[in-house]
């Protein structure tokens, strides 16, 4: 049984580990994300980001520590039951299904719950995020920004608790950066648990409610966009000031 | 935004060529010609273009699992092998026993499905790479082969059934049905040979229309999107495997049927390259396509067959050769796509 504040705990991960030969991609790391938060974690290239997220969703096993989602064991669990139990992972490069339509990326994205009507949240973003009208548009035709909006949009379709987005704005202008993180925002509002990893700090102003910081591997700070943004430390790695 | 997928739409879906009214009437009038041409054609006629449609479902097999699941195999062989053999074993072990012929394509297509899942399950399963699979599924063939080959001798029998070694199984039964007999020149088999096609292939538009065969493509463009969309891509990849060897195994009791013999030659080298041959030159991508070239190549291998058969391979190879430089999608898909350019229609 787990204690009432492990319940409102969605995700915890407990000293991981992950080296690729004799690099330590993370070292040891200690997380714990709340049932509803928006979480930007932020820091230097090979900080580690990508790599816990590849932790996170299933794509790489630990060489040590573990990962409790709602309380329940899901280390080694394959990245199609992770999936199933709510955690869905938008990657760093775009990857939608280019030779197919919008909406045939869609009809493999929604699986068995297309057609049940439950998806009003996959309705809502695909017009919050101007693919309402392309179903027909082969899906490697649309531009750099819409194609990041359909795979989160593929993501949403899987119903996700916790959506894991690996660089949701990169390559994307200013005004377009804005609409994702307004979306972002929205999407958090509805409940949804999200973990963004971003390199745009004014996309992370934006949106951030809470920041975690790595390095080498590790969680070099954490709290609130104002006491991140105020860590002497955390400039000096990261935003760069002497 | 809600995409249909009743049955007609997706008869007539994105995933092959030829769709609207146009296609599928001439569909119907060739399915029609095909089945009322028993009423003109000679038995020798009929004989000859029943083997030719025998191939069709193992052309089709591998068009699904090549051109829309990614998986190159030359395992198709096996699986006619494998089917074949074990309709003669069955089929003559129960001569006594009522419907004995009927039970034996239940079994031999059976023995072929579990056959190739097994072998699917620890290919897709131990995450083998995708380039590695051809060379897995051409030793399986060349396995088979070889095994089968030295099998002469009273001691390798199943049952009071000799398996022949070299000279394979002969005096094989043909299926039959009540007063039905599908045997070699009949009307029935010719008849039987057309509907296994029809049905093969408009099963497999289904099939290929349907949200599984989306995913089936999904598996295809991006394995680590599609295992991250929440599929279990290895068992998709098991039961496409499956599929196409149940496709292969229809092919081989008919073949038998026709013929009443199977050979270890059925699993051979050219056995296991000409349905690669045929998917690749008519367009994997098209089960119309697959079906087309499967006719069209096995009646040409047959001509050549006829005035040199040494060169048909040479020649066959060649034909897959300039395919591969000029036409990489396949001459059919090509010339669609020509004349879709030159209609000013979208591809």
């Amino acid at each position: 049984m787990s204690s009432p504040a492990e319940r409102q705990t969605l995700l915890r991960a407990e000293g991981l580990s992950k080296a690729f030969g004799g690099i330590r991609a993370v070292d040891g790391l200690n997380l714990s994300v709340a049932a509803g938060e928006l979480r930007c974690l932020i820091g230097p290239n090979g900080a580690g980001k990508s790599t816990l997220f590849s932790l996170l969703a299933g794509i790489h096993e630990p060489d040590a520590g573990r990962i409790l989602f709602k309380g329940e064991d899901i280390t080694y669990l394959s990245p199609f039951r992770r999936v199933r139990k709510g955690i869905c992972l938008k990657f760093q490069t775009t990857r939608i299904y280019r030779g197919l339509t919008v909406g045939e990326n869609l009809i493999i994205a929604r699986g068995k719950r297309a057609g049940s009507g439950a998806n009003g949240r996959l309705e809502w973003a695909l017009g919050a995020l101007g693919l309402a009208g392309e179903s027909a548009r082969p899906a490697g035709e649309l531009s750099h920004s819409h194609q990041q909006w359909l795979e989160i949009c593929l993501a949403l379709a899987t119903e996700p608790e916790l959506l894991l987005l690996d660089e949701p704005t990169a390559g994307m202008t200013p005004e377009e950066t804005a609409l994702t993180a307004d979306f972002v925002i929205k999407l958090s509002g509805q409940g949804v648990t999200i973990l963004v990893v971003e390199h745009d700090m004014a996309f992370v102003r934006h949106i951030a409610r809470g920041v975690t910081v790595l390095h080498y591997g590790r969680v070099f700070a954490d709290g609130t966009l104002e006491e991140i943004e105020a860590n002497h430390e955390v400039r000096r790695i990261y935003l760069g000031e002497q | 935004m809600r995409e249909r997928l009743g049955i007609f739409s997706r008869l007539g879906g994105p995933q092959d060529l030829g769709r609207g009214p146009a296609f599928w009437v001439a569909f119907g009038i060739v399915a029609l010609g095909l089945l009322v041409f028993p009423l003109f054609g000679s038995p020798f006629y009929l004989s000859n273009l029943a083997v030719f449609f025998i191939y069709v479902p193992m052309g089709l097999g591998l068009g699904l699992l090549w051109g829309y699941g990614g998986i190159l195999s030359f395992g198709q062989a096996a699986f006619f092998g494998i089917s074949g053999y074990v309709y003669g074993v069955v089929v003559q072990n129960l001569s006594q026993t009522p419907g004995a012929s009927l039970l034996a394509v239940a079994a031999a297509i059976s023995a072929t499905v579990i056959v190739a899942a097994l072998f699917g399950y620890f290919v897709f399963y131990g995450q083998v790479s995708a380039w590695i699979i051809p060379l897995l599924t051409l030793v399986l063939s060349l396995i088979l082969e070889t095994f089968m080959a030295q099998t002469a001798g009273y001691q390798w029998r199943v049952g009071h059934v000799l398996l022949g070694g070299y000279n394979g199984m002969t005096g094989i039964p043909s299926i039959q049905a009540g007063p039905l007999e599908f045997g070699g020149a009949s009307v029935a088999l010719y008849l039987l040979t057309v509907v296994g096609m029809l049905l093969a292939y408009l099963g497999l538009r289904l099939l290929v229309n349907s949200h599984y065969g989306y995913v089936v493509v999904g598996v295809r463009d991006d394995v680590e999107r599609t295992r991250m969309l929440g599929y279990n891509v290895a068992r998709m990849q098991v039961t496409v495997f499956a599929l196409a060897a149940g496709l292969a195994g229809l092919s081989g009791v008919l073949y038998v049927s026709w013929g009443n013999y199977i050979n270890p030659a059925s699993m051979g080298l050219y056995a296991a390259t000409v349905p690669v041959i045929w998917t690749a030159v008519g367009g994997r991508s098209s089960l119309v396509a697959v079906a087309l070239s499967t006719v069209a190549l096995k009646w040409l291998a047959d001509a050549l067959a006829v005035r040199g058969g040494e060169y048909a391979f040479l020649i066959m190879g060649a034909l897959l050769l300039a395919t591969m430089l000029f036409f990489p999608a396949g001459i059919v898909v090509a010339l669609n796509r020509l004349w879709r350019r030159a209609r000013r229609l979208p591809s």
